[in-house]
């Protein structure tokens, strides 16, 4: 059994209010891109269980020509191997089709084993859509685990997960294959070592275009409209007071006349 | 991938001023780990005077500070050009890479010079963090930066030197297992040239005699954990003499080059730090109802240390490039430290300026990473030896010393 990893490059979270919705309409942003934070915990539990469970690992991510940062980012923290897809094999870019994308370019990696187990962070930091993985679940045909906090073991087939929902935690079990969302109580990510950085600045990731997938996923839906809202007018309050208490008090006072509590 | 229609609104992020594109990831990964370490981190050091143990750890354990011992011996194999981008990070981080910057210039004698047993026995317990090899002793009281002048004696016995003298601004002595040390084996009297008859040594401080090794530390105006050390009989092995015996000031002129392209690198970072800060006090700042940053009288000379700053920096690659390439980089080395503690201090001298009496503050922290870029004016050389180098060595001038 093998795992693969799908990550994905987005700005840098401290970046984002500058994108700019031309930017973001062109796809040409200034931002510093970054491997997405949420997708480092799904990278972090793949190394994980290639430690754990002796498999290999291949991060996958789709995105523009030569945009790699997010990969090398994988590599240098540990998997062993990357694949680039390139966006233009799909029309258009919304989730059904990006999904069926990454879909045909699972089924095609070869990691010397069966790929039996995908993982994703729960959510990007720019789209926040929340629904790639368990598109490519549904392409698969495979079972789906969403906000899993541990992986408690894979044993005869079958994994066995913890996945938190509102108010609680469920232990599951599934049999193989199984494409898993990550929540990020499930790890703490390593940082990339040194030599880990070295490592992947040699590595050259392949990159699959229309030609190799051999499919054209076609996007469903268009953009019509682009807005950024404006930032809120915050005003800044200062209690001052005496005391702990009486500050606390002002607080609280505050708060209740804003009807907050 | 094109971003979807959903843009959150974060926090704005402090000013980033752009000093350097070169490396990113490694740059982003340094400083991954350095925000594990705020100003509020270095603060404290500062007031106790304490050593940063678990930065230092840190930073061994992600490869970082073994980055230049070469790949077959557990290191990162790196090129100076990236090894100076990490200790630039960590002072543009608002930390001071002074701390453990010598962990690795000062292994690149054992690394060049090193037998293969001694290179073996040492550089991967260096290289796991296991050991510490962050001291140099090489100035004393009398010999100041005249360093063939040297009293420290190492008398050949048998398979062993016995070591006498003194030695002073020995940094970080407390905090290392390992010192190396220059010592005089053949008396100046007795050599044709000054420069020969200097040794030098691998000494192991863990467990040394107490009787023959006493390190005594200096109060200085920055957390720099400088000490002096008394040798009075002190036994090192033979086995621990680096390379030729005296053939030592040649093997530490060797290192020189390196040790002056990282502290540039450092002073880099130093002025990155403090043109951020000045920028985003100047534009944040309102006094008569518009921010400071307003004025040219404050925006100029920020404005001018960031453009000094810039230029310094080209010279720090130039003199890296050169480096790695394995040629000749003497002047471009000792340039980039001139140029670039210059830069770095007038750019903490602006930065000061610009908070005001806010700058005294200790919360701002502009105080203390001042008292710490000042250093590299002096340290590891003088500028003024710098240009009596140039002068002599490039320009062909008479030598004036």
């Amino acid at each position: 059994m093998n795992v693969a990893v799908l990550v994905k490059q987005t700005p840098d979270t401290a970046e984002l209010p500058k994108v700019t919705v031309a930017e973001a309409q062109s796809g040409e942003l200034q931002a510093t891109m970054v491997i997405n934070p949420w997708d480092e915990f799904a990278v972090e539990e793949a190394i994980d269980l290639s430690d754990r469970f002796g498999c290999e690992t291949v991060a996958i991510s789709m995105g523009r020509e030569g945009e790699t940062d997010a990969l090398k980012h994988a590599l240098a923290m540990g998997v062993d191997a990357a694949v680039h897809v390139d966006e233009r094999v799909i029309d258009g870019g919304d989730e059904w089709a990006t999904a069926e994308a990454l879909a045909a370019t699972l089924k095609m990696v070869d990691t010397g084993d069966q790929v039996e187990l995908v993982l994703a962070g729960k959510m990007s930091v720019d789209g926040n859509s929340s629904v790639i993985y368990a598109g490519v679940a549904c392409m698969l045909g495979w079972d789906l685990l969403v906000n899993v906090t541990r992986i408690v073991d894979i044993v005869d087939g079958k994994l066995i997960a913890e996945q938190a929902f509102e108010g609680g935690q469920e232990t599951v079990e599934v049999p193989l294959p199984v494409v898993i969302s990550v929540a990020k109580e499930i790890n703490e990510p390593r940082y990339p070592s040194f030599m880990g950085i070295r490592k992947a600045s040699r590595v050259t990731i392949p990159t699959l275009g229309s030609d190799d997938l051999e499919i054209r996923p076609s996007s469903t839906t268009r953009w019509t409209d682009l807005d950024k809202p404006e930032p809120e007018d915050v005003q800044v309050r200062i209690f001052d007071g005496a005391s702990v208490e009486e500050k606390v008090t002002q607080l609280a006072d505050a708060l209740m006349a804003e009807k907050v509590i | 991938m094109s971003l979807p229609a959903i843009i959150y609104l974060m926090p704005p992020s402090p000013t980033e001023i752009d000093t350097n594109p070169h490396y990113p990831e490694l740059r982003r990964a340094v400083r991954q780990l350095c925000a594990r370490f705020p100003s509020e981190y270095w603060r404290r050091l500062d007031a106790q005077r304490a050593y940063p143990v678990e930065f230092v750890e840190t930073m061994t354990a992600a490869g970082f500070l073994g980055a230049l011992i070469p790949e077959a011996y557990g290191g990162g194999g790196a090129t100076l050009a990236e090894a100076s981008v990490i200790l630039e990070e960590i002072n543009r981080s608002g930390g001071n890479a002074g701390v453990c910057h010598a962990q690795m210039y000062v292994m690149g004698a054992l690394v060049r010079h090193g037998s293969d047993e001694q290179k073996e026995r040492w550089l991967p317990p260096l290289a796991e963090g296991e050991l510490r090899l962050q001291a140099f002793g090489v100035t004393e009281p009398t010999a100041g930066s005249d360093t063939t002048r040297i009293q420290t004696r190492a008398v050949r016995d048998g398979d062993e030197y016995i070591i006498t003298g003194q030695k002073i601004w020995t940094s970080r002595a407390e905090y290392s297992d390992l010192m190396l040390l220059l010592a005089r084996t053949t008396p100046l009297e007795a050599v044709k040239k000054r420069t020969e008859g200097l040794s030098l040594f691998l000494v192991d401080l863990r467990g040394a005699d107490e009787r023959a090794l006493t390190i005594r530390p200096l109060e200085t105006m920055i957390n720099h954990h400088t000490t002096e050390i008394f040798f009075d009989g002190l036994r090192v092995p033979a086995a621990n003499r680096i390379g030729g015996e005296g053939m030592g000031f040649r093997y530490i002129l060797d290192g020189m080059n390196a040790e002056r392209i990282l502290i540039a690198a450092e002073s880099i970072g130093d002025g990155g730090w403090f043109i951020e800060r000045a920028v985003a006090y100047a534009n944040e700042r309102i006094v008569f109802d518009r921010p400071i940053g307003q004025n040219q009288g404050v925006q100029f000379p920020i404005a001018q240390a960031y453009t000094h700053l810039r230029a310094a920096d080209l010279m720090r690659w130039h003199a890296a490039e050169l480096f790695d390439g394995g040629k000749s980089c003497g002047a471009e080395a000792n340039m980039a430290k001139m140029l670039a503690a210059d830069a770095a201090w007038e750019a903490a001298n602006v930065c000061l300026q610009t908070h005001g009496g806010f700058g005294f503050a200790r919360e701002h922290d502009v105080e203390r990473k001042f008292r710490e870029a000042k250093l590299y004016q002096i340290a590891p050389v003088s500028n003024n030896l710098v240009l009596s180098y140039l002068a002599q060595h490039v320009l062909g001038l008479p030598r004036s010393y």
